[in-house]
Parts: structure tokens; C-alpha cells; sequence
């Protein structure tokens, strides 16, 4: 029964979304963590998407979609000179780290349209397959 | 006079399996909404309905000698899956449409629903003759 299949290919991607929001969340909460080494500041980072293809599958319909891994941005940090702040270094300069905030805010609400739009693809195989089943009732 | 269940559903069931499928494709699609590189695919459901409902698969298969050989993936599922034009193509060369792979899904849910439902009149007209009343 291939709606069964909706469910995978549709949750694989509500757990590839979610991840992506959780990279966005913590993006989003360290984007003014200062530090004072460019080697110890946080950098943005960002979930890379793959689709799941399966060895030679003779239907090859449902291809999900997986989370290979997570880089971090390359963007150059932000200096600031600031010689007051606690976390200046040596020559009075703080870093920060290359976190885009309009950038990800784009990127959130990108992530929850399409997990809610994940969600509305299984609600519907669900109603499809509950018909299924009351056939002759 | 034998009866048949397959001719007796007529068009519905190859329907109701093709839909199946499709609501599968377009699901993999809304899936990979934001995946680079993914082209997004459909079914031509008319012709693959054609090709089901008439029995004979003009696609036909190759000739193998070995359990081992494999056999392109359309021939073996009786359908051809296609690739989407898209209205506007991305940056990231992503062709899934987000409303266009969302009303596809939803349109095939519907008539998914709907084949259902003709089926399961055939299946009342059949228990209303068996009890016969």
C-alpha cells in the first residue's frame, strides 16, 4: 500500500524542517554572544538537505529528504571596536559572531510553512487511508 | 456467467492504484521543497491510466538473463514518471512549485476520495443483491 509511504517521505521531512528550526533558534539566540577570540565565537550555522535516493528500488516514487549535516557559515565575523566592553581583547576590539537575522528570520518562516505544509500532506493520506479500510461499511 | 471482480470495478481500482502512487510522487515533492538540486516529478496520469486499464504495458520490458539484471524503474512500475516544468526556476535549480505541488495533492486527494466512493457504490449494489432487498 503505497499512501503508507506518504508518511515516511512526509515525516523524513517534518524532522529535516524541524532540525532546520533548531538551527535557526540558535542562531537567532546567539546572535549578539560577544567574545573576544575569532576562534571561539559562535558562527551561524545551517542544516544542508539531500534527497534521500534509495538503491535501485524498482517503484522509486517516494523519495524523502535527510539532513547530511550541519556547516557553519563562512561569512566574516563582525569586529567591533569597543575598548570598555568586559570581552575586548588585547586591542580593544569584541567579536561577533556572522549570524544574518533577517536571514533567518526568512529562514523560519520558510521552515514552519513547509513543515505545517508536511503536516497537511499526512493529515490528508490519513483521511485517504481511513476511506480505504471503511470500503463496504 | 462467472463473475469478475476486476471487470466489475471497472476503471476505478487501476485508478484508485495510480492515485496511490501519485499522492507518493507529489508527496516526495512537497518534501523536498527546500532540498537544491531536487527536480520535482509527476505522473501523466491520463496515458499511465491508459496503459493500466488497457492491460497491455507498451512499455516493454527488456530482456534479461540473470535474476541480477534490473529493469528501468518505469517499465517495472507501469508508469512514467516525468519531470516538472516549473514557472519560475530557483537559484538553487529546485523546480518544486510549492502551490503547485500543494493543489496537485490536493486535487488528487479529492479524486482519490471520490474513486473510493464509487467503489464502495459498487460494493452497496452488491450486498443489496446478495440480501435481496
Amino acid at each position: 500500500m503505497s499512501l503508507f509511504n506518504v508518511f515516511d517521505v512526509a515525516g523524513s521531512a517534518l524532522q529535516a524542517q524541524s532540525i532546520r528550526l533548531n538551527t535557526t533558534s540558535s542562531n537567532l539566540a546567539n546572535a549578539n554572544s560577544v567574545s573576544s577570540d575569532t576562534g571561539k565565537t559562535y558562527r551561524a550555522r545551517q542544516p544542508v538537505f539531500s534527497p534521500m535516493l534509495k538503491e535501485f528500488d524498482e517503484q522509486g516514487a517516494d523519495v524523502g529528504v535527510q539532513v547530511l549535516g550541519i556547516v557553519e557559515s563562512n561569512a566574516p565575523l563582525r569586529r567591533e571596536h569597543s575598548p570598555d566592553h568586559p570581552m575586548a581583547d588585547a586591542e580593544g576590539y569584541i567579536y561577533l559572531p556572522n549570524v544574518n537575522v533577517v536571514e533567518e528570520m526568512a529562514n523560519m518562516i520558510s521552515a514552519s510553512r513547509a513543515y505545517q505544509t508536511n503536516v497537511e500532506v499526512m493529515n490528508s493520506a490519513k483521511q485517504m487511508l481511513l476511506r480505504t479500510i471503511s470500503i463496504g461499511q | 456467467m462467472p463473475f469478475n471482480f476486476d471487470s466489475y470495478l471497472g476503471v476505478h481500482e487501476p485508478a484508485l492504484h495510480l492515485q496511490s502512487r501519485r499522492a507518493e510522487v507529489l508527496a516526495s515533492n512537497l518534501a523536498n521543497v527546500d532540498t537544491p538540486g531536487y527536480k520535482a516529478r509527476d505522473i501523466d496520469f491520463k496515458s499511465a491510466l491508459r496503459m493500466s486499464d488497457s492491460g497491455n504495458i507498451p512499455l516493454q520490458s527488456l530482456q534479461t538473463t540473470s535474476a541480477n539484471h534490473m529493469q528501468p524503474e518505469e517499465m517495472a512500475a507501469g508508469f512514467e514518471l516525468a519531470y516538472r516544468n516549473p514557472y519560475q526556476s530557483s537559484l538553487d535549480g529546485n523546480t518544486v512549485e510549492h502551490q503547485v505541488e500543494l493543489a496537485a495533492y490536493s486535487d488528487n486527494a479529492m479524486r482519490y476520495l471520490a474513486s473510493l466512493r464509487f467503489i464502495n457504490g459498487k460494493f452497496n449494489t452488491l450486498v443489496t443483491a446478495i440480501k435481496g432487498q
